[in-house]
């Protein structure tokens, strides 16, 4: 599965655990508009983590917080190999 | 008293030096008590109460460094060991523990309130010493109805902590028979020991518990009486110990090395009643203040023992045993170390009580909830879980059963945002869980 469908899918098993009703993650969503507050976000970078084996918030100081879908898949690809 | 090596008789003790006669060097002297097993230490400090000054009980797990200071702080000018190649450079006398006993010459008077010394099983550091009087020390003795007949005790705990201490009291001084641990023992091999002892009453964690219903082990030992303390004993365990043990009466105590024995439930309830704080229960006083529970006794520790320590109480006399208190609907509930709060994005939550809740789904055998660090919100809740043995779900479904009766019982912040299955967790020599963050 590809790093894109791996974020997708942790997004909609957050969503499900919090009871909340997702639009559809288009790229160009704002976060804000996904329905997950902060807690979620926190929720959803830890299982990342564990899942992807990588946090590219933590691993560099330079990376814009991401204000999109599109922003957030983006910041996991785009961690150095 | 016997340990999974040896007996000795309790009685026998009385007529018996097993100081190779020189006991009389050791009245008024300040005294480590060095020795290897905990019956040689039980049977040193037995000795040496009313002679020296004070001893210093130590527990096996203290590194040298913490060692040399706490001999500097408790003016040690002796000590008794077993192993006295170990202290021939430090310059204190040293006294050899026999290992079998000769019989004592004519008894030396005990003549002095000796000082018993004690540690303190808080966090990393050089550990406090506190000091009490034997007379603090089995306040609690005395007020208990014990069974007519005579009683077998054990406990998990070393005896040269306070917990330990206080069961090995009950059977020199309320008569009975003494069954030590041994923290080299399989699990299986101790409660065969504790099952052909007929032992009667037996104190321990609740992580010690949680670990010996884990062993599958249990079965064929029959206590009367099982005790807990030192950590929060929560409704699960409660339960799971009268489901274990259903002839038994399960309670729980509260005590600390500081404040001394406060109180025991045995309501089969966590928690105490709110209307014990009304006061003068048992010559104990208690109150919450600043949401931590303060005690006062004539069993609280005298002092700390060194210079520039923080007093041990409050000008009232009261001691902050840093256990924080919650009161829901007449009861009060422990809910965690002051010391211990996660913080969540500015919202906080005691790791106890999370544990209590996961705790209560029936897949599992005990967990630790610690915080992880979060770019996000600073730190989330992680949660370590011990499946229950023999248990039919999947780790999956109770995942799924432990989040949800998490998020029914819990504020959003508090609900671990991931949990991990692991086949054990690590626990201090004092018994109790290991909670220093990853």
């Amino acid at each position: 599965m590809s790093i894109r469908l791996k974020i997708i899918a942790e997004v909609q098993q957050v969503a499900r655990e919090q009871n909340i009703t997702l639009p559809p993650l288009d790229d160009d969503l704002p976060l804000h508009s996904t329905g997950l507050d902060s807690l979620g976000f926190a929720i959803l970078v830890a299982r990342l983590e564990d899942e992807l084996g990588l946090d590219p918030f933590t691993i560099s100081d330079e990376v814009a917080f991401p204000l999109t879908i599109g922003d957030f898949v983006r910041a996991y690809e785009n961690v150095p190999a | 008293m016997s340990d999974a090596h040896r007996q000795v008789s309790l009685t026998g003790m009385a007529s018996q030096s097993w100081l190779g006669g020189r006991l009389a060097e050791l009245a008024g002297r300040s005294v480590l008590l060095a020795l290897g097993s905990q019956l040689q230490s039980a049977i040193a400090l037995a000795e040496l109460d009313g002679v020296a000054r004070r001893m210093l009980l130590l527990p096996s797990d203290i590194s040298a460094d913490h060692l040399a200071s706490l001999v500097k702080t408790a003016e040690i000018d002796a000590v008794v060991s077993d192993n006295p190649a170990r202290w021939m450079d430090d310059g204190i006398e040293t006294y050899v523990a026999s290992a079998e006993p000769q019989p004592a010459s004519a008894p030396i008077a005990a003549t002095r309130a000796t000082e018993w010394l004690m540690l303190t099983s808080g966090t990393s550091g050089v550990p406090k010493i506190v000091s009490h009087t034997l007379a603090g020390l089995s306040g609690a003795i005395v007020a208990d109805t014990l069974a007519p007949t005579s009683p077998v005790w054990a406990t998990f705990y070393d005896i040269r902590r306070y917990g330990g201490l206080q069961i090995l009291l009950r059977a020199m001084i309320g008569g009975g028979s003494m069954v030590l641990s041994d923290p080299h023992e399989a699990i299986a091999d101790w409660v065969a020991r504790l099952h052909a002892h007929g032992v009667t009453h037996i104190s321990g964690t609740p992580t010690h518990w949680r670990k010996l219903l884990m062993s599958g082990a249990a079965g064929g030992f029959a206590p009367r009486y099982v005790r807990l303390s030192g950590e929060i004993a929560d409704q699960a365990i409660l339960d799971a110990l009268k489901q274990a043990f259903p002839a038994a009466s399960v309670g729980h105590a509260y005590a600390s090395t500081e404040a001394g024995v406060g109180f025991a439930v045995n309501d089969g309830r966590e928690g105490f009643p709110a209307t014990m704080l009304d006061g003068g229960l048992d010559g104990v006083d208690m109150k919450i203040e600043d949401g931590s529970l303060r005690i006062r006794s004539g069993r609280i520790a005298t002092g700390y023992v060194g210079a520039g320590i923080a007093a041990l109480t409050d000008a009232d006399g009261f001691v902050d045993s840093g256990d924080m208190v919650e009161i829901r609907d007449g009861r009060c509930h422990f809910v965690g170390r002051r010391g211990g709060i996660i913080n969540i994005g500015g919202r906080k939550v005691h790791p106890e009580e999370i544990e209590a809740v996961i705790n209560s789904h029936p897949g599992v055998r005990m967990s630790r909830a610690r915080a992880r660090k979060s770019p996000i919100t600073g730190a989330v809740v992680a949660a370590d879980i011990v499946l229950a043995d023999g248990q039919a779900e999947s780790s999956d479904a109770v995942r799924d059963g432990v989040l949800a009766a998490c998020r029914a019982a819990l504020e959003p912040h508090k609900v671990p945002a991931v949990v991990r299955f692991v086949p054990s967790l690590a626990v201090t020599s004092a018994g109790k869980l290991a909670r220093s963050d990853a």
